[in-house]
């Protein structure tokens, strides 16, 4: 079985060296969950970018649309995937190979996401991986917010807490 | 879940969910006695409307006073996380609101706090939810109690009035046969003494006016989710799994996965109903938490005590404390709750109701009251008031006969508690 366990300073460094984030599968639909995220992740600053074939040159949360990872014209750090499991496989396969070109460091598949064999070939490239997680979830969590709705974030500590990246 | 430290019960139940003020450095957590919260900008308020961003909007739904009891609470439990209600029965009703549909039905132990009782049979009733009781001791009496409609099960791991453990791990069985969640109202035993998460159940409620506030000063209640249920495995529970229209057609289950049951109790059943825990009584029952691991200790060795003391005394007919080696529950108390079956039991006396109510009148250490889960020693007659609207039929039926006493063993000198008990028992 995979270790689908991280620690909390390396999800706490993914998200606070990344900038500039692919999320591939996100929709234009309000109540989506790929819609929360992308809001989420605009609101702490990120750049986010939706991928979205059905999309092309809409905008969604006014940040234009592209159609796959290759068209995406300037450089990402991390590609998001809230697609299918198995979905994830060519995608992953793609970023790798754009990943010198792209400057692509970090593949996160997204809350019930996870594709075993991407996940080797992404780490055998040199790339982090992180499955099943939310992006937003995690910075909720270890940027003191999570706890505001009752959820359990697992941190104690006796510092002041940092609220933002 | 992360490959983090871990941490003993006495230190979450210290530190859990309290940070010291990220701004002014406070280390104790602050009451926020306020009912509303500026919005940064237009923008910001429509997504903490629509739940796109963490943060607060109005006390009656969060509160950062009551987040930090609630994460406390999640934390304590093992669980994913908590929503807090202003009482233990309304933490019930935010429970049952989330899970049921008019029509639907569940089983519920028979061994049940009577309060419970009413609420599931007669006030629940009105809203179109069928509750059946059942015996409790026997696992099997709750899969033959199931019907295509039921929707949960619902027990008390250490049940009040006194002394019945049950088999959490067979009934838990049950439960996931039938692909149904089982809540366990863990008031009376606390998670210090008993982990219902780590034995299958899915939902804890807590009515946190008891040994979690410890004190006899607060009201307040909780529901928390395990995180661990699956609703998408059939299509019994639509409120988790298809779009709401008190959200504008968002899916609570998909959109907050594994605390979608919290959120959902939260964003519909709190808000809409209301029964919000005021922030003053939040702070009392964190600073209560933060001794729970110690009281706790003190609470079972004071209740092993009086119940060794009771069941020799010629007043006595019987005492109902799983603590003794002869209660037929003794084996359930050692795997389920190894460091004590808690401090409330019964006991009952020669002389049926009137020598009962001799007994509440007599004594003037213990505190005739309704309630349990206080430093002070507390007693009570139930059939002549907590289970006063059962039949006599019932009131047997839930441990609560005319000759039953009830007792909340408190934190003073054991001596001094069975010496008042003595004389009141003698007179
Ligand atoms: C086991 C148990 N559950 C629930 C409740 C109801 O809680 P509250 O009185 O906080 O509404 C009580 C209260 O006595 C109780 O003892």
């Amino acid at each position: 079985m995979t270790d689908l366990s991280y620690s909390d300073e390396l999800i706490c460094k993914i998200l606070t060296e990344t900038q500039t984030i692919a999320m591939v599968g996100a929709s234009p639909k309000w109540e989506r969950p790929s819609n929360f995220v992308l809001k989420y992740m605009l609101g702490k600053d990120y750049k986010v970018i939706p991928v979205n074939p059905g999309q092309v040159g809409k905008e969604i949360l006014k940040q234009t649309v592209y159609g796959d990872l290759d068209s995406i014209p300037g450089k990402f750090d991390m590609v998001d995937i809230f697609r299918s499991s198995a979905a994830a496989g060519p995608i992953v396969d793609k970023a790798i190979e754009l990943k010198d070109e792209k400057g692509i460091k970090i593949i996160w598949m997204q809350l019930g996401v996870q594709n075993d064999e991407a996940a080797a070939k992404a780490k055998a490239a040199g790339l982090t991986v992180i499955m099943d997680r939310c992006p937003k979830i995690e910075y909720g969590r270890l940027f003191n917010e999570l706890g505001w709705c009752g959820v359990n974030t697992g941190v104690i500590s006796s510092k002041r807490p940092a609220t933002r990246r | 879940m992360s490959k983090e430290k871990t941490y003993g019960i006495e230190t979450q139940a210290i530190h859990a969910g309290a940070h010291p003020d990220p701004v002014t450095g406070a280390r104790n957590t602050p009451i926020y006695q306020t009912t509303s919260y500026v919005f940064e900008n237009a923008d910001h308020a429509a997504d903490l409307f629509n739940l796109q961003t963490f943060g607060f909007i109005y006390s009656r739904i969060t509160n950062p006073t009551v987040a930090t009891l609630e994460e406390r609470l999640a934390t304590l439990e093992g669980g994913r996380a908590a929503c807090c209600a202003g009482s233990g029965h309304a933490a019930q009703f935010l429970a049952f609101f989330t899970l049921l549909e008019p029509g639907d039905h569940f089983v519920a132990s028979r061994n049940l706090y009577g309060g419970s009782l009413t609420q599931f049979g007669i006030s629940f009733k009105r809203l179109g939810w069928n509750c059946t009781f059942v015996d409790p001791t026997d696992p099997n009496n709750f899969k033959e109690a199931i019907t295509p409609k039921t929707k949960a099960l619902f027990i008390e791991p250490l049940a009040n009035p006194g002394g019945i453990v049950l088999d959490l791990e067979a009934i838990s069985a049950v439960a996931k046969d039938a692909s149904i969640p089982v809540i366990a109202d863990n008031t009376m035993a606390t998670p210090y003494l008993c982990k219902p998460f780590e034995w299958g159940i899915d939902l804890v409620t807590h009515s946190t006016t008891k040994f979690l506030a410890g004190h006899g000063t607060s009201m307040g209640g909780a529901v928390i989710e395990s995180g661990k249920f699956d609703w998408n495995q059939n299509d019994k529970f639509p409120s988790m799994t298809t779009p709401d229209d008190a959200y504008h057609g968002l899916t609570f289950y998909e959109t907050f996965g594994d605390f979608g049951f919290t959120m959902k109790a939260r964003a519909v059943a709190l808000r809409d109903f209301g029964p919000a825990l005021s922030p003053t009584n939040a702070f009392n029952t964190i600073t209560g938490i933060e001794t729970l691991p110690i009281r706790m200790d003190r609470h079972v060795e004071n209740a092993q005590k009086v119940a060794e003391f009771l069941i020799n005394h010629k007043a006595v007919s019987w005492v109902s404390y799983a603590g003794l080696p002869d209660s037929p529950f003794h084996d359930l108390a050692k795997k389920y709750m190894p460091k004590g079956p808690g401090s409330v039991f019964t006991f009952g006396v020669k002389g049926g109701y009137e020598a009962g109510v001799k007994v509440v009148e007599g004594v003037n250490l213990f505190s005739h009251l309704a309630n349990i889960g206080d430093t002070r020693s507390l007693i009570i007659h139930p059939a002549s008031t907590t289970h006063r609207q059962l039949s006599e039929e019932q009131q047997i039926a839930s441990g609560a006969g005319p000759d039953v006493l009830r007792l909340s063993v408190g934190l003073e000198t054991a001596d001094d508690l069975i010496r008042d008990l003595d004389e009141a028992l003698n007179l």
